[in-house]
């Protein structure tokens, strides 16, 4: 990998060297006959998967009482991993949705996968709380629908709004995702013969590109984009509320809807640099994204990180300046108590490590993104189970303080969602266009018959 | 049915009507065609492209997409049904929850904005699939080359009209022009 040069020199700005012919016969491509490094990660992935539903099984014969739940502690690593992955899917949108309304020019090659990120991971973060829940066959009480006890939800409980938040949030950016697939689809049809074709045809609902067709899609892509913007920033919030809105010392924060909103995108954008940086060079897509793009994500985590690096100082320092000894006590536990390696953990991998992005040698350079990404995921990580365990495991009285130890039921669940999501992804970047077709020949100036090009 | 969906022909509701269809690969040139054609009085022709593009949607001035009244619609009618849903129901079992009113305004906004979004976008999608799907004009002289690098502008005619049109769409630049049989 090492350092990336050629035609598209950052300090330069970006040159589209391709015609319209060479991104579909380009993308058409990665659609291919898999490798065998593809099929060996699949085979990792659909393993990982197969470790969670073994485990899985065992909770619902059992119940809960394998995962490492104990007093004061009944939140923990299936709520971590829920948050966490909600958090990923987050940077999908931010750069599908946001950045198109700013019509940004970097984010048409790398926003398909990242949208794609975005669906797989909410579809995984959505198992947890009803794995969480314990009788997993009733987790629909959870939705207002006429019962025989002539009973409602609880709309005031931050619980219900995660509910409605996270479906919401997984049907607009499926929606947003198949929708933006549509023209790409169809110019996959016209590229490929036999059983595929009539599987792409299908898909492609009768796609043929008219104005018509164009002039109504172009409208509802700006209208879906407006929406999934406000969508995305609410997401995290409510999620970020299912704590904020409590009184346990280190969740009782007014600053968390911003600091977990931050947050997501930050750990989202690391889990696309992993993705996709050995994807490009599995599917051969090197020459469409490239420095000028991965320049962008990091100046995009250098961002994110940075806000997060003063919300951690922000908590201390709010912490320190409350004189509340309760809330003192819970950060400075977090240092320095039991789980300090948590904490510093989570300090260093997102607060620290992301600053050497200031660098343009870092930015460029694939490997050192590639590290740092990693960094950023197992920080992100941390970060949420530091919030959720340690303020659990010291609120008010020092008699009921407690520890938790993560069992083998916790581990496999959380093994099976890295499998689960990547067992989607691995399987949609071979099926579908995994860059936007459509949405780069748009950038592409036409060539025309006076003068200019062609 | 399998015959269309091999051709790609896309629905199987396409209607063939008889015509001209003329590919391009330079967009100015298209361009020049449907200002042409529109300035002798056509206006029902059928213009593929691979993407979108504005010089195109320029020379064919049709207004802005009804979909945006769709995406209104379907908005408010979320942000109603999501105060709505929350409003009554805690009023048909009233039960008080934390000292709050039994129906509390601040906590519902959530579920309001929820659904204000939900709607908004399920709504503007049908949307498109009404007026481009249903309701669009497509039609035989669909080619694959359209959705790779080229221009396809499909012109309806009567039999005396395909002389001159044919000379028009010529001297604009397409590369090739095709006669369409019903």
């Amino acid at each position: 990998m090492a350092v990336i040069a050629g035609p598209h020199d950052v300090t330069q700005g970006h040159v589209i060297t391709q015609t319209h012919a060479d991104v579909t016969r380009d993308v058409v491509a990665t659609l291919g006959p898999p490798s065998r490094g593809y099929l060996l990660l699949l085979a990792g992935a659909v393993s990982l998967f197969l470790i969670g539903i073994l485990t899985f099984l065992v909770l619902i014969k059992d119940g809960l009482g394998h995962a490492g739940y104990q007093p004061p502690i009944f939140w923990s690593v299936y709520i971590t991993t829920f948050v966490f992955w909600v958090g990923i899917g987050h940077a999908g949108t931010l750069i599908s949705a946001i950045l198109f309304l700013f019509r940004s020019p970097w984010r048409t090659a790398v926003y398909r996968s990242t949208e794609a990120m975005t669906v797989f991971a909410v579809m995984t973060a959505g198992l947890f709380p009803i794995i969480h829940i314990g009788r997993q066959w009733i987790f629909y009480w959870l939705l207002p629908y006429p019962n025989q006890r002539y009973l409602w939800p609880n709309f005031k409980s931050p619980l219900i709004w995660d509910v409605f938040a996270i479906s919401t949030y997984l049907t607009v950016s499926t929606t947003f995702l198949v929708f933006g697939l549509i023209p790409d689809v169809a110019a996959v049809r016209d590229k490929v013969s036999g059983w595929r074709k009539m599987i792409y045809s299908w898909s492609s609902v009768g796609w043929q590109g008219t104005d018509n067709q164009w002039r109504h899609y172009s409208r509802a892509y700006l209208y879906l984009a407006a929406l999934a913007t406000p969508l995305v920033l609410s997401v995290h919030s409510v999620v970020s509320w299912d704590f904020a809105v409590s009184i346990v010392p280190g969740w009782h924060g007014t600053i968390f809807a911003p600091y977990f909103v931050a947050g997501a995108i930050y750990s989202g954008i690391g889990m696309v640099l992993t993705l996709i940086i050995p994807l490009r060079r599995a599917l051969r897509v090197e020459h469409m994204i490239n420095a000028y793009h991965f320049d962008n994500l990091a100046k995009l985590t250098l961002l994110t990180g940075s806000i997060l690096f003063y919300a951690y100082a922000m908590e201390y320092f709010v912490a320190w300046y409350s004189g509340n000894i309760f809330e003192q006590t819970t950060f400075y536990r977090r240092a320095f108590g039991p789980m300090w390696w948590a904490g510093w953990t989570m300090i260093i991998c997102n607060a620290f490590v992301s600053q050497l992005l200031w660098f343009r040698k870092v930015r460029t350079n694939l490997t050192a993104l590639f590290v740092i990404s990693i960094f950023i995921n197992i920080g992100m990580w941390f970060e949420r189970y530091v919030i959720i365990v340690s303020s659990l495991s010291n609120d008010y009285l020092p008699w009921a303080w407690g520890q938790l130890n993560p069992t083998w039921a916790d581990w496999g669940i959380l093994a099976g969602s890295f499998g689960w999501f990547g067992m989607w992804f691995l399987l949609f970047a071979k099926t579908f266009p995994i860059v936007a077709i459509q949405e780069i020949k748009e950038m592409i100036p036409m060539p025309r018959k006076r003068g200019g090009h062609g | 049915m399998i015959n269309l969906l091999k051709r790609g022909k896309g629905s199987a509701g396409a209607r063939r009507v008889p015509g001209l269809v003329a590919s391009f690969l330079h967009v100015d040139a298209a361009v020049d065609a449907i200002r042409a054609l529109r300035a002798k009085g056509y206006r029902n022709m059928v213009v593929y492209s691979p993407a979108p593009n504005h010089e195109i949607e320029e020379a064919l001035d049709h207004g802005v997409s009804p979909v945006r009244l769709f995406t209104l619609i379907g908005g408010l009618t979320g942000c109603t049904a999501g105060f709505a849903m929350t409003i009554w129901m805690s009023y048909d079992w009233p039960l008080v929850v934390g000292g709050k009113p039994i129906a509390s305004i601040p906590p519902y906004v959530v579920i309001g904005f929820e659904l204000t979004i939900l709607m908004g976008a399920l709504s503007t999608v049908a949307a498109v699939a009404l007026f481009s799907v249903l309701m669009g004009k497509r039609g035989a002289a669909y080619d694959p080359r359209f959705s790779d690098d080229t221009i396809g502008v499909f012109v309806p005619t009567t039999p005396e009209q395909i002389a001159p049109i044919e000379q028009l769409l010529r001297s604009a630049g397409a590369e090739e022009v095709r006669r369409e049989s019903a």
